[in-house]
């Protein structure tokens, strides 16, 4: 299967005193028909790696080619080919939808109709609405139609749902989906862990500048050791409760204390669940409360880093 | 599909007539001045010059005061009886500008006091008048030469110093601020950024702005030059209408070079409103928009007479009301041409879309 994106030793060094170090020697590669997400908290690297991949900001070293080209050689051509939506643009509140995504289309030498495009996300119906009586959400979607409009064979979106509620967030999903569906790559970035799992066939985790975890969603949650999560709270202190302790329940592959209470990952839960409470009465602890789920891609990262995802924000 | 050069130009003229105050701000608002700044300096019949009669214990001064306000002089008096301190304060302050004492000892029965520092030498043109007078009265075979008023005409008058002024000045800051203002407003919006990212032509989008701009600046200037011409007003194109078009023209396109170069790398409104200010005052204060540059001291000249503003201002002037043509254009040319081309030149090699 053919590359869409390849990435060797990417590095971003911003000129200051001391110099600041964004990205770290990045290796990516992403192939034809995927959907690829970037994971991470802010300030991780991502929207500098997804900008230098987009050919809006120059890398400090490293190899990057998108669709078999070059920025520094094909600079036109592949702009022609991809379609971006960056984090935060604010389009002119006195152009029409459709205005608006005409506009961008007069860039592309190919591509599709404006109403094709404004079809796509669904937004036919506030075609003559001037931007600034969209909401949010509405928003989002006329981004990526002006993002779509091109016929782009590789899609980058910079955090396109954060800060909308659910339901928008699910039409921006099937959006994304549909165009998936037609063979193409899309490359996102988010701070949403469950929008990665659902969205995309593979994630880098990226902290600090560096990739610090790749592969399928389901893969990331296997490496835990477990793909079952059980967290609980004590009434009271109770110094005999460690994680160092809890290490030796059986089943549980990783412990951790978590804000007032403990996260443990465990592979097989109802063998875990009489053993955590055979010691909990051993130990005289009271349980306060107890909840066990699914492990998630935030699992993982905690895992990783020994960070919230929220707190690293 | 239409050509992006199109769209972009489209777009710019839809955002702009879509939100009213901008269209006050750039076509209310200059009108609306120069209604005000015309009336306020219409040509109208002088003020009287006042003098003030010193107040006696009879009515010697009121007979004098009436005898001598029934009489005709090369211009237009008006007497008042007041005491003689008020008399001398009020010739100190210019609320008058001669005190006449009523004395029958003296040749031609008064004696004046006057002020040569009065201001427009006001009080020498009234002493003048009142001693032409009475020598006229004591000899009434002193010779006269024939004499011709000037027909009134159109060129000379304040409004007419004004209009090319404002309409100088309107260039100017449609360019520099309608570029300037609307490009970082783009970049402050990431949207300099969104179009980067496209296969979008840069010359393309420059060149839009500039061509929407100058569209702007040339109705300005068309609306500003009808009311000019409204009879209330009379102000006439007395050079070559062609000629003007073009130093019009060049006038807008300068601006608009200089605006692109001003907000070619700020990043925010505030960086940009500097500048602005930085590169206007000094020509709204030099340039001769409202009084003539001609007063501001001679090593300053050199000075003046490089910037746009004056270049454009001293073409619009000779074209309007001295009746110039094509020649009137040489020294804008090279000047606007000048600004214009390190506006253009500088801007694209400094210009930040991020």
């Amino acid at each position: 299967m053919s590359l869409a994106i390849r990435v060797a030793g990417l590095t971003k060094t911003y000129p200051a005193n001391p110099p600041v170090e964004a990205v770290r020697g990045v290796d990516l590669d992403v192939k034809v028909g995927e959907c690829f997400g970037l994971l991470g908290p802010n300030g991780a690297g991502k929207t500098t790696t997804l900008e230098i991949l987009e050919g809006l900001l120059d890398p400090s070293g490293g190899e990057v080619e998108i669709l078999g080209q070059r920025w520094d050689t094909n600079d036109r051509q592949l702009r022609e080919r991809i379609g971006i939506s960056l984090q935060e643009t604010r389009l002119s509140d006195k152009l029409n939808v459709r205005e608006t995504v005409a506009l961008f289309r007069s860039f592309y030498a190919k591509g599709i109709t404006a109403d094709e495009a404004i079809a796509r996300v669904s937004l036919q119906e506030k075609a003559k609405a001037f931007v600034d009586k969209l909401s949010g959400g509405q928003k989002q979607r006329l981004a990526i139609a002006c993002a779509l409009v091109g016929d782009p064979e590789l899609l980058f979106l910079d955090e396109p749902t954060t800060g909308l509620d659910p339901q928008s967030r699910r039409q921006l999903w099937e959006v994304i989906r549909e165009y998936k569906a037609q063979g193409r790559t899309v490359m996102i970035t988010t701070h949403y862990m469950d929008e990665a799992e659902k969205l995309c066939d593979r994630v880098a985790i990226i902290d600090h500048g560096k990739v610090i975890a790749l592969g399928t969603p389901n893969e990331l949650i296997l490496q835990l050791g477990g793909e079952h999560v059980i967290d609980f709270t004590l009434d009271g202190p109770a110094a005999d409760i460690t994680p160092e302790v809890l290490q030796g329940v059986k089943s549980v592959t990783a412990a951790r204390a978590s804000g007032d209470g403990f996260t443990l990952t465990v592979s097989d839960p109802p063998a875990a669940l009489p053993a955590l409470l055979g010691l909990l009465r051993e130990k005289r602890a009271t349980l306060a409360g107890l909840t066990t789920r699914h492990a998630t891609l935030e699992d993982v990262f905690v895992n990783l880093t020994g960070r919230q995802l929220r707190d690293a924000e | 599909m239409r050509h992006p050069l199109v769209l972009i130009i489209l777009s710019h003229i839809r955002e702009f007539y879509r939100s009213p105050s901008s269209l006050f701000w750039v076509y209310g608002f200059p009108v609306i001045l120069s209604l005000i700044l015309g009336t306020a300096f219409k040509p109208r019949e002088p003020e009287p010059l006042r003098i003030a009669v010193v107040q006696t214990g009879d009515d010697t001064a009121d007979r004098l005061a009436e005898e001598w306000g029934k009489k005709e002089f090369p211009t237009k008096l008006s007497f008042v009886v007041v005491p003689e301190a008020d008399a001398l304060k009020q010739l100190r302050t210019g609320k008058v500008s001669l005190v006449m004492y009523p004395d029958a000892s003296a040749a031609g029965k008064v004696r004046l006091t006057w002020d040569e520092r009065q201001a427009n030498r006001q009080s020498v043109l009234a002493r003048t008048v009142v001693e032409w007078q009475l020598q006229r009265e004591a000899n009434p075979n002193l010779p006269v030469p024939p004499l011709d008023q000037i027909p009134e005409e159109s060129g000379g008058r304040y409004i007419d110093f004004l209009i090319p002024g404002l309409i100088g000045n309107n260039l100017m800051g449609g360019g520099m601020f309608g570029v300037g203002f609307y490009i970082v407003d783009l970049r402050v919006r990431k949207l300099l950024k969104r179009f980067l990212a496209t296969p979008m032509r840069k010359t393309d989008f420059m060149l839009g702005i500039m061509l929407t701009r100058l569209m702007f600046v040339l109705i300005d200037v068309s609306v500003l030059l009808g009311i000019a011409h409204i009879p209330y007003f009379g102000v006439q194109v007395h050079g070559n209408w062609l000629a003007l078009g073009v130093l019009i023209l060049l006038a807008g396109a300068c601006f608009t070079g200089m605006g692109l170069l001003v907000a070619s790398r700020a990043s925010t409104i505030e960086t940009a409103t500097g500048l602005m200010n930085a590169v206007m005052l000094s020509q709204w204060l030099l340039s001769g928009v409202f009084f003539s540059s001609d007063s501001f001291p001679q090593w300053l000249q050199p000075f003046i007479k490089i910037l746009p503003l004056t270049a454009v201002n001293d073409g619009l002037r000779a074209i309007i009301n001295d009746g110039a043509g094509f020649e009137a254009l040489l020294w804008p040319l090279l000047v606007c041409g000048t600004w214009g081309g390190i506006g253009f030149f500088g801007a694209i090699k400094l210009f930040k879309w991020r």
